[in-house]
């Protein structure tokens, strides 16, 4: 114990001191979380190594021994279980940038229709914003799966018009097989995009000079197509020989078939997510002052002309950080497939979990790809973000 | 100690009393619930006791059962059990009272069975619980007798023309996810090399409702549960169960480990209602048959000679009981699972071994 002296002259005790107590309550709730969470921690081990089950994630390379639907790549029975989740993971990965790319351009037509002067258009697409904004995305996604794709005609009695058959197997279209020219056309390609990207920059330059910018978003992919045009006639064999779908036996053989449950999760995402991205676009518009508009009316821009070259371009800063927020939520959103029967992360880490019964690993795991998958969406945007803000001079 | 530190120490002190004080109670609180349930519940547990003195005491047998599968274990309109099931917690009841309705059922989750059983709330467990080898051992169960043979199988549409599992090549199959269903499925479709589509459901019911509208050529489950749902499908007469089954689910009754003499009486119970089959013995002629026979081995069935019963504990006359109240094997199986329910299951494996089937019970003597 140490010796307690008094003196006249001392500080304020700090208990008393605002400064000391503001320090002293951090260190006590710190201290009271780290408590918490270790206890919580603390007892799963305890639980786990009662049952023999400490964390280990050697269950990841064990065969798995359940077959999935659908899988961008090679999957069979006997692959690990490491395999399985990486064809969960494309599987989210694919329906999300799908998804994003026709939410985007669903959203953002919505929010410049609701600002139209056209009184029809405008009621029509703000009636669709209220009311898809307020209808739970999971009821939508059984909507569109149980109301919609699978009350489709049967496969027997499949709708077609040409080479293309619909049916509550999913829609099968034609697709390229790729022949013994491919790989020489590939090339091809790959030198169109690189023109693609000269023309782009070139365009750039040019609408610096002139103060007059071209339609690059036009002109570039056409450069890009003709390329590719002229390269797939140049070659003595077409690259891609067209398959057709046709019924044989029980389901559609050839050809590439979205399943219904595809189309239903992307149906129920893009026009779920479609009607936030409308009100942040809409809210972007707005937030360019009305002078902006009339000045570029008084310079005799059309309509067309003001959105491109005057309101956009002040509009994005305002919409890219809420629009990044709600490209996350689809892709999280996208984990609501499992009620629909499409194998995404989710509905193949809750058989994993299942059969290997690795409960806190695959949930672990299943959270950090999801929150990887996010953070690099945010890094992307915020790149993006930064690219487009305005720049003080 | 020095003063300044005091109350950091003081409120790190508070802190884990509160925390202590959180703990504690709830340790205690289930505690007290056990115990309270094991007094409440009535079925005393026998451990390493006499099951049979427990129940002759009470009265009447406690069954853990089913209450939503028609067929096996269900409450009809009039709030009574009947099924496949509960007719052999009655046979139980009257090999041991001589009054198959001395029974009582408790309808039990799959998740709650084991440890009903274990806990002694219930005196033996009659519910779908498929015969495995960690249940056998570690969950403490004995497994007494077979008394289904179910397996996995799958409902097909009738007008599609699937008879056998070859025919499902390059056809779509639901599934549920959570089950070894689906593990088995991926097992024997590999075994054959066909190729299939699996749609895995969360929901058993977004399941049903795809295959009904045709998105799946095929369903698959245990064959009970198949023939169960059947009935609740739109038009079940449009759809049928292959003949094939894929994996073992041998379903009987379980009791707890510790009592021989309780086994014997559940496993020798499911025995006579074979016997009674294989030697034409009904409800309808067994006083018959009683009076009349000269077979040896019947005689010793109806207890008119020999004292098989007292090696049991029961009366002489225990298997004519069960016999002439709830009936022989064939009897039980018509009444919930025959070819006049709305349940019907063709007997297949179900049969006595004398028609291929799996049924053999050992020598009465």
């Amino acid at each position: 114990m140490a010796k307690i002296t008094y003196s006249t002259e001392e500080a304020i005790p700090f208990w008393r001191d605002e400064r000391k107590l503001r320090v002293l309550g951090q260190v006590a709730f710190l201290i009271v979380t780290v408590a918490f969470f270790s206890y919580l921690y603390n007892n799963m081990i305890t639980a786990l190594a009662a049952q023999g089950m400490l964390p280990s994630f050697a269950f990841l390379g064990r065969t798995a021994g359940f077959d999935i639907g659908e899988s961008l790549i090679e999957y069979v029975r006997s692959d690990t279980y490491g395999r399985a989740l990486t064809v969960g993971i494309l599987n989210t990965i694919y329906v999300s940038i799908i998804g994003i790319f026709f939410a985007t351009i669903l959203g953002v037509t919505l929010g410049v229709a609701r600002l139209s002067t056209n009184f029809l258009v405008a009621k029509l697409s703000s009636a669709y914003l209220e009311v898809l904004r307020n209808i739970p995305l999971l009821v939508l996604l059984i909507f569109w799966y149980s109301g919609v794709f699978i009350t489709l005609p049967r496969i027997k009695e499949a709708l077609h018009w040409g080479p293309v058959f619909l049916s509550n197997r999913g829609i099968a279209i034609p697709w390229g097989i790729p022949t013994t020219t491919w790989e020489s056309y590939t090339f091809i390609l790959l030198f169109a995009f690189l023109l693609a990207g000269v023309a782009s920059w070139r365009l750039k330059v040019i609408g610096e000079r002139t103060g007059r910018p071209p339609l690059r978003i036009i002109w570039v992919p056409l450069t890009f197509l003709v390329v590719a045009l002229i390269g797939w006639f140049v070659l003595p064999q077409s690259p891609l020989t067209m398959e057709k779908p046709e019924l044989k036996g029980l389901n559609f053989v050839g050809g590439y078939v979205f399943s219904p449950e595809f189309m239903a999760l992307l149906s129920g995402l893009v026009i779920y997510t479609a009607a936030f991205v409308g009100e942040i676009v809409r809210a972007g518009i707005m937030s360019v002052s009305k002078g902006q508009h009339e000045a570029a009316k008084a310079l005799g821009f059309t309509n067309f002309q003001t959105l491109r070259l005057v309101v956009f371009p002040q509009a994005m800063r305002v919409i890219v950080p809420p629009l990044t927020s709600q490209y996350l939520n689809l892709t999280k959103n996208s984990s609501l497939a499992v009620a629909i029967g499409y194998p995404d992360l989710f509905a193949i880490g809750g058989t994993s979990l299942n059969q290997s019964g690795r409960a806190v690993e695959v949930i672990a795991l299943m959270m950090g790809l999801y929150l990887a998958s996010s953070l690099l969406t945010s890094v992307f945007m915020n790149w993006y973000n930064e690219k487009i803000k305005l720049v003080e001079r | 100690m020095s003063r300044k530190f005091f109350p950091v120490f003081a409120l790190l002190i508070v802190l884990s009393m509160v925390l202590a004080a959180c703990a504690a109670p709830v340790a205690e609180e289930v505690a007290v619930a056990v115990e309270e349930a094991g007094e409440t519940e009535g079925a005393a547990p026998a451990e390493g006791g006499s099951t049979l003195a427990t129940v002759k005491e009470r009265g009447y047998v406690i069954c853990g059962g089913n209450a939503n599968v028609p067929g096996f274990g269900f409450i009809d309109t009039e709030g009574n059990y009947s099924g496949f099931d509960i007719d052999f917690c009655k046979a139980v009841a009257a090999a041991v009272f001589g009054d198959a309705e001395k029974y009582e059922i408790r309808p039990l989750s799959s998740q709650e069975r084991f440890t009903a059983l274990q806990s002694g709330e219930i005196d033996t467990l009659i519910r779908n619980t498929t015969w495995t080898l960690s249940r056998d051992t570690d969950l403490g169960a004995n497994f007494t007798a077979t008394t289904f043979y179910d397996g996995q199988g799958f409902i097909v549409r009738i007008a599609d023309g699937i008879t056998a599992l070859e025919d499902l090549d390059g056809g779509t199959v639901c599934v549920q996810t959570g089950t070894t269903t689906e593990a088995n499925l991926a097992d024997v479709m590999a075994a054959r090399g066909i190729s299939y589509e699996p749609i895995v459901y969360e929901d058993v019911e977004t399941g049903w409702t795809t295959y009904e509208e045709g998105r799946c050529d095929a369903y698959t489950t245990d064959k009970s549960g198949l023939v169960s749902r059947r009935t609740l499908l739109g038009n079940p007469d449009d759809h049928m169960i292959m003949d094939e089954t894929i994996s073992k689910e041998p379903l009987g009754p379980v009791v707890r480990h510790g009592d021989d003499q309780w086994f014997d009486i559940v496993q020798w119970t499911v025995f006579a209602t074979f016997f009674a089959e294989e030697h034409g013995i009904t409800s309808a002629n067994a006083d018959d048959m009683m009076a009349n026979t000269k077979s040896p081995s019947e005689k010793k069935f109806f207890g008119t000679e020999g004292e098989l019963g007292s090696f049991l504990g029961l009366d002489a006359d225990w298997a004519y009981n069960v016999v002439s109240q709830v009936g022989s094997y064939s009897e039980i199986y018509d009444r919930n699972l025959g070819p006049d329910t709305k349940t019907f299951i063709p007997r297949g494996l179900n049969s006595l071994y004398v028609d291929g089937g799996l049924l053999y019970a050992p020598a009465w003597r």
